[in-house]
Order: C-alpha cells, then sequence, then structure tokens
C-alpha cells in the first residue's frame, strides 16, 4: 500500500470520527492542528483507524506517536 | 435508525459517531427528556456518548452527569450538590470487576474469604442505601464480568479463592439484593461480556490504557444492553409482535406447498429451527407481548399452516391474525389501531427483506428487525431488547387474555344498535378505591407509559408513588374494571393533591384498552365523592398537551368543569364545584377495596379459553 493511499483513507476517517469534511491532514498534522482532538477523542481515532486499515497499534505505539507522519508509518508497516 | 440496531457493526458506530448523533437530533420525533447520572469506576466518556445514540433512537433525549474518574462510591456516599442539583431521574453504577478490591489470597482460611466478600458487598450495599436515600430514584447497577485469567484453571470456578468463584458469589449477592428491592435494576455485564467473548472484552491494554472496563469496540454492545434497562423504566418497550409466515414461521410456502409440505416439526435440521422459533415466540408471549399475523395469504391457507401438528404455536396464540393481499403496513397499521396502540409499539417480523423496506419506509416508529435465516431469528429479536422487562406485572402476564375478550367485545358491537345498550350488555363491574399495595407496581407501570388519555403525563419512580401512597394529602384512587367477556386489570388511575379546599388533580390517566366505556365518568363519580367526604369544594384539573395526547384535551370540558386559564404553550386548567355534584356513570356497578367483584366467567369458573371458544363458535380467538 502506498502512502498516498493511506493519507486519502486517513483523510477520510479523520473527516468522519470529527465530522469535519474540511480536514486535511498531512505528515506534520498533530493534535493541536484539529479543534476536537482531545486525549478522548483520540481512542476513538486509534480505533477507527485500526479499523480502517486492519491492524493494532502497540501500547507504546499509541502514547508514543507525534504526528500523523509516524501514524501512517506504522500503518505502512502493518496494514494488510 | 438502522445503524443502531442488532446486528450493528460497532465500528461504523464508534468512528461516524458525530454524524449519527446529528442525524437523530435532525429526526422529528418527540423525545421524553431525561436525567441520567453515570457513577463510574471506570471511564464513562464514551459509554455515555454512545448510550446518548441508543436512547435518542429510541425516543429519549437524555441529560447527563458523569461522576469524576473513578469516584462512583464518593458520589453516591457523600453526593456532591452539582449531583444534587442535578436531581437524576435514573442512576446508573457502572462498576467492574477491576473495581474489586478484597480479592481472596490463596492463603486465606474460608472465614477470610467469607469477610471479604462480606466486605466487597458492604461497600455496594452502602452504595446502594445512600443512592436510594438520597434519590428516590431507579438505580440500575452492572454485575462483574468475569476476571480475564484463572490463576487455578478450572479450579477458579469452585475453589472458595478462586477468583471466578468469588465473582460468581458476588453477582449471586447482586441478584439476591435486585429481588429484594423495587426500583433496583441488575444490568448483566457477566452474561453480555460472555456473550461477547470474555477475551476481547476484558483486553487488559484498554483497562491499563485508557480505564475502560471493556475493549473500545464492545462499548456499543454495552450501550445498547443498558439502553433496553432505560427504555423498559421509561415505558418505550414494544407491545407488539407482527410475524409473517412463509419463510418466517415456518419454511416453505403454504400457498404452493400445501401444509404437508412446509417444514416444521423434529423432521429435519430446517424444520427443528422453525420449531425453535415458534417456541421462542410461544415464550415470548407468554411476557405479555401481543403476538398477530401479517402475511400475504389467503387466510384457510394461513390457518392451515399455524394447524400444522407439528408446530408449537396455534391459531389462537395471535390476537389478531392478518392474511390477506393488502399492503403490509396497511395491515399493520390496522392491527396497531385495533389493538389502541400506536405503530411505534409494533414489531414487524419478516423474512422478506422487500416487505420489510416497505414497512419501514411507510410506517415511521414501527421496528423491523432484518429477519436473515432462520437459525439467526431468536437472536436478531431477543439481542433488539424490544420487550427487556424490567418490571413483571399481574396484568402483563394476562394481557393477551384481555386483549382477546377487546377483540371480542368489539364484534359483539358492531350487533348492536344503540351504543348505550351495548355498553350496559357489557355488565360492566369495577372495583375504584383508594391505592392498595399489590397494585403499587402496576400504578406506576400505568403512570409511567400511559400516553393517550393521560391529562398531565406526569411521570413517577417507585419511590415517589409510595410517598404519595403513605401520604395524607393527597386523595388517590385506582380502577379495575370486569365485564362479561373477562377481567382488564387496573385500568385507570387519578392523583389529587389536597390544597386548603381544593383538590388538585396531578394525574389523570386510562389505559386504552377501555375506551369509550364510561370508565371516566365511573371515576369522576368516585372522586367527586371522596373530595367531598374530605370536606372539599372544589375540583381541579390540568390538561398539559404533548404529541400523544389530543384525545383528552376537552376531558374536562366533557365533564363540566370550567376553564380557569391557558397559557400560550395550550397548558389549560379547569374546575368544577362539588355542590350539587350527580354521578355521571349508568353503566358500571362500582364497588371498593371491600367487595371482592367477580367476572363471569371467573364466577362460573369453568376456565377462560372454554368461554371464549363459547362466545364465537368455531372461530379460535375471533380475529376478524
Amino acid at each position: 500500500m502506498d502512502m498516498r493511499e493511506i493519507y486519502t483513507r486517513l483523510n477520510r476517517v479523520f473527516q468522519e470520527v470529527f465530522d469535519d469534511r474540511s480536514i486535511r491532514v498531512g505528515p506534520d498534522t498533530t493534535a493541536d492542528d484539529i479543534d476536537d482532538w482531545d486525549s478522548l477523542e483520540h481512542i476513538t481515532l486509534i480505533s477507527a483507524v485500526e479499523r480502517e486499515f486492519r491492524m493494532k497499534f502497540k501500547m507504546g505505539e499509541i502514547s508514543g506517536m507525534r504526528n500523523v507522519g509516524e501514524m501512517a508509518e506504522i500503518i505502512a508497516q502493518r496494514a494488510r | 435508525m438502522r445503524e443502531l440496531e442488532y446486528p450493528f457493526d460497532p465500528g461504523e458506530i464508534i468512528r461516524r459517531r458525530k454524524s449519527l448523533r446529528k442525524a437523530l437530533l435532525a429526526q422529528e420525533a418527540a423525545r421524553t427528556r431525561k436525567k441520567i447520572a453515570v457513577l463510574g469506576g471506570s471511564t464513562t466518556s464514551d459509554i455515555v456518548k454512545t448510550l446518548e445514540l441508543f436512547l435518542l433512537d429510541a425516543g429519549i433525549e437524555p441529560e447527563f452527569y458523569e461522576s469524576e474518574y473513578a469516584q462512583y462510591y464518593q458520589d453516591a456516599l457523600f453526593p456532591p450538590e452539582e449531583l444534587r442539583a442535578f436531581a437524576p431521574d435514573l442512576i446508573f453504577v457502572h462498576t467492574t470487576s477491576r473495581n474489586v478490591t478484597h480479592w481472596p489470597e490463596l492463603a486465606d482460611p474460608p472465614e477470610a474469604v467469607e469477610e471479604k466478600l462480606q466486605a466487597e458487598l458492604g461497600k455496594f450495599r452502602a452504595v446502594w442505601a445512600s443512592l436510594e436515600e438520597n434519590f428516590h430514584c431507579p438505580v440500575i447497577q452492572n454485575n462483574f464480568e468475569k476476571p480475564f485469567y484463572r490463576l487455578l484453571g478450572s479450579r477458579d470456578a469452585w475453589d472458595l479463592h478462586g477468583r471466578v468463584n468469588f465473582v460468581n458469589r458476588l453477582n449471586q449477592a447482586f441478584a439476591d439484593h435486585a429481588r429484594e428491592h423495587a426500583g433496583f435494576y441488575l444490568h448483566d455485564v457477566d452474561y453480555l461480556s460472555a456473550d461477547y467473548g470474555l477475551r476481547r472484552w476484558a483486553d487488559p491494554a484498554f483497562w491499563n490504557l485508557y480505564k475502560y472496563a471493556m475493549c473500545f469496540e464492545a462499548i456499543p454492545a454495552f450501550a445498547f444492553s443498558v439502553a433496553h434497562i432505560v427504555k423498559s423504566l421509561f415505558g418505550k418497550n414494544k407491545k407488539v409482535l407482527a410475524l409473517d409466515l412463509d419463510n418466517t414461521l415456518w419454511g416453505g410456502v403454504v400457498g404452493d406447498d400445501g401444509v404437508d409440505g412446509i417444514e416444521i416439526g423434529q423432521e429435519t435440521g430446517v424444520a427443528q429451527s422453525y420449531y425453535e422459533f415458534q417456541s421462542y415466540l410461544k415464550q415470548v408471549k407468554s411476557l405479555g407481548v401481543l403476538l398477530t399475523v401479517c402475511s400475504k395469504n389467503d387466510e384457510e391457507n394461513a390457518l392451515a399452516g399455524l394447524n400444522h401438528p407439528e408446530g408449537a404455536l396455534r391459531p389462537e396464540d395471535f390476537i389478531l391474525i392478518k392474511a390477506n393481499w393488502e399492503n403490509k403496513d396497511r395491515n399493520i397499521a390496522e392491527t396497531a389501531a385495533q389493538l389502541d396502540l400506536l405503530p411505534e409499539s409494533v414489531v414487524f417480523a419478516d423474512d422478506n427483506p422487500a416487505e420489510r423496506e416497505i414497512v419501514r419506509a411507510q410506517l415511521k416508529g414501527a421496528a423491523v428487525p432484518e429477519m436473515e435465516g432462520v437459525e439467526n431469528y431468536i437472536a436478531t429479536l431477543d439481542r433488539n431488547g424490544y420487550f427487556e422487562t424490567t418490571t413483571l406485572s399481574e396484568d402483563d402476564l394476562k394481557r393477551n387474555e384481555m386483549y382477546k375478550a377487546n377483540v371480542l367485545r368489539a364484534a359483539e358491537q358492531a350487533s348492536f344498535g344503540d351504543y348505550g345498550e351495548y355498553l350496559k350488555s357489557l355488565e360492566m363491574r369495577a372495583v375504584i378505591d383508594d391505592f392498595l399495595p399489590v397494585y403499587l407496581a402496576r400504578i406506576t407501570q400505568l403512570a409511567n407509559k400511559s400516553n393517550q388519555f393521560n391529562l398531565t403525563t406526569k411521570r413517577y419512580t417507585v419511590e415517589e408513588m409510595e410517598q404519595v401512597y403513605h401520604s395524607g394529602g393527597y386523595v388517590r384512587l385506582y380502577g379495575k374494571l370486569v365485564d362479561k367477556f373477562g377481567d382488564n386489570g387496573v385500568v385507570s388511575v387519578v392523583i389529587g393533591r389536597v390544597e386548603g379546599d381544593v383538590l388538585d388533580i396531578e394525574l389523570w390517566l386510562m389505559s386504552c384498552r377501555v375506551l369509550k366505556r364510561d370508565m371516566e365518568l365511573a371515576m369522576l363519580d368516585r372522586l367527586a365523592e371522596r373530595a367531598a367526604a374530605r370536606g372539599l369544594r372544589t375540583l381541579r384539573g390540568h390538561y398539559y398537551p404533548t404529541a400523544k395526547n389530543k384525545m383528552v384535551k376537552d376531558l374536562y370540558a366533557s365533564f363540566g368543569f370550567a376553564k380557569t386559564g391557558e397559557d400560550e404553550a395550550g397548558n389549560t386548567a379547569w374546575e368544577l364545584s362539588l355542590a350539587g355534584y350527580q354521578p355521571k356513570c349508568s353503566v358500571i356497578e362500582v364497588a371498593g377495596n371491600d367487595q371482592k367483584i367477580l367476572s363471569k366467567r371467573e364466577a362460573h369458573s369453568d376456565g377462560h379459553e372454554g368461554n371464549l371458544h363459547k362466545a364465537e363458535p368455531g372461530v379460535p380467538g375471533g380475529f376478524r
């Protein structure tokens, strides 16, 4: 799966979870860039991303990811 | 909403929660507002947000109070001002076996294990006692999911030191408490987690990372299950199950295959599956759910299929049988109307997706589950929680009989030219008197689910109703109506509060099953008599309009009350002077609590079914 496809699908997940069609995510996007992205919504987001790519993040990764770029890297390694 | 009915996709609900909520709020649905306090022993945020979706879908608009993280014990024992001011209609204690603090150790002697069990139970009993004392509202309490590991393996189940054994004993004690305390409702997380799959349910990552009591994708199933209890408590249960026949109650098409060709009974696996489904429906009926048939068939063929010797259901198990070639949405609308119920009280079960789609589109409010594959029928109906049973009154158990008698009455009415003559022919007798403890559960149930013939739609918790019952400041009446076709049970309730020499009527309701029987006049006569006996001079009534109670807009006017006020919202106030009051009801013989009345059928005591058949010979149950 190439990075373009990952970002397209990630973008759709973000738009749905935050119910905001104007969201555009890139490698540098962080929680600070999206209004509703707090620690509670983070769980929803992780859960939705895992389901979209049919993969699981490891416990350490969930708290360690600093931006969407790191998330996409993990997905690229693991997604089916 | 399809996305929120079983079987649902939990991932979809999680991912699209915000847009689902928006869509629900955009629906033009009349919703009951309820305040729900969630006292958690773990994170509650997403549970509350998901519960909100299911409740909105069920016609309840919730407002939530959430305790600070894991503060369920503190909030219950020392209610903060915010919680007191919130004045919840319902409290949900959301605890998990992660909150158990006194686990047995292997070295503990039996007495020490017992002490730990009592200490754990003591903690929860203190919570429940304090909630009861401070809030007088229903409490929903989780029981415990099994631990996610077993130190002793299978021995964990029976050894006193095993955590599995310990959890089972706690759950048993919780169940005992539920049986002994009205207003306390157990939420069976033990079953739910087993049903979901304990290994996934109790994934420790979700506890350790987020302090959730279950894995994230289990939250929709959990919230759905809690919502069933809430719906049931606030009178949103379904009442009627309308069933298709061909490929729903049996395999095959009776009109084409003939009675001998349909699959039902013990011969094949498929036949057994249909038999099991019919047996399940028979049990559903015993809860007081009304079964009806809604099938595109000639009636003759439908009856032949239902009379199949290997079937579990018989034609007389159904209140109404609509077997014709009309559109199904029309048949269901008629079924609801004939039973004096709204379409939203109906569940329609049909294997044919096209029929389901038509009913969904044409009949707003009716529930239309995805009946796909006979092996899934029971789970589909059961898991949707349409008939979640929180209270089980005598009347629930007899409801089928009562509705069947109603259908007979309707048939008889057609043969009378004059309605007054018809009413007299019913030989109605009523008990109208002050509440009796034995009827309090039924009275409370009526107060919480009557919508149409209900002047104020005031709701009462079990505790509040008990307070009314024990207070000297009220005139209370319940009305129970019996006629020659049977006992209708408690069908009307009036509660008036004494204010000086005025009786202010805060509740007046009647079950729609006895509309147009002059029962309301009999209630008024008794109310006037009791109020006058207390030296009161005036009856004051109120009508508060809702989406459903238009039928009683002019009730007080019809009683001869004078209108004394009306506001912009259409709320009206009415008064009647008791001076020179003349009784108005002439068709019902009224008795008090000390006089026992019997229906003719009971007096002759030769069985209900037998008499029903006599009333309309040859036709089982009378379903025309």
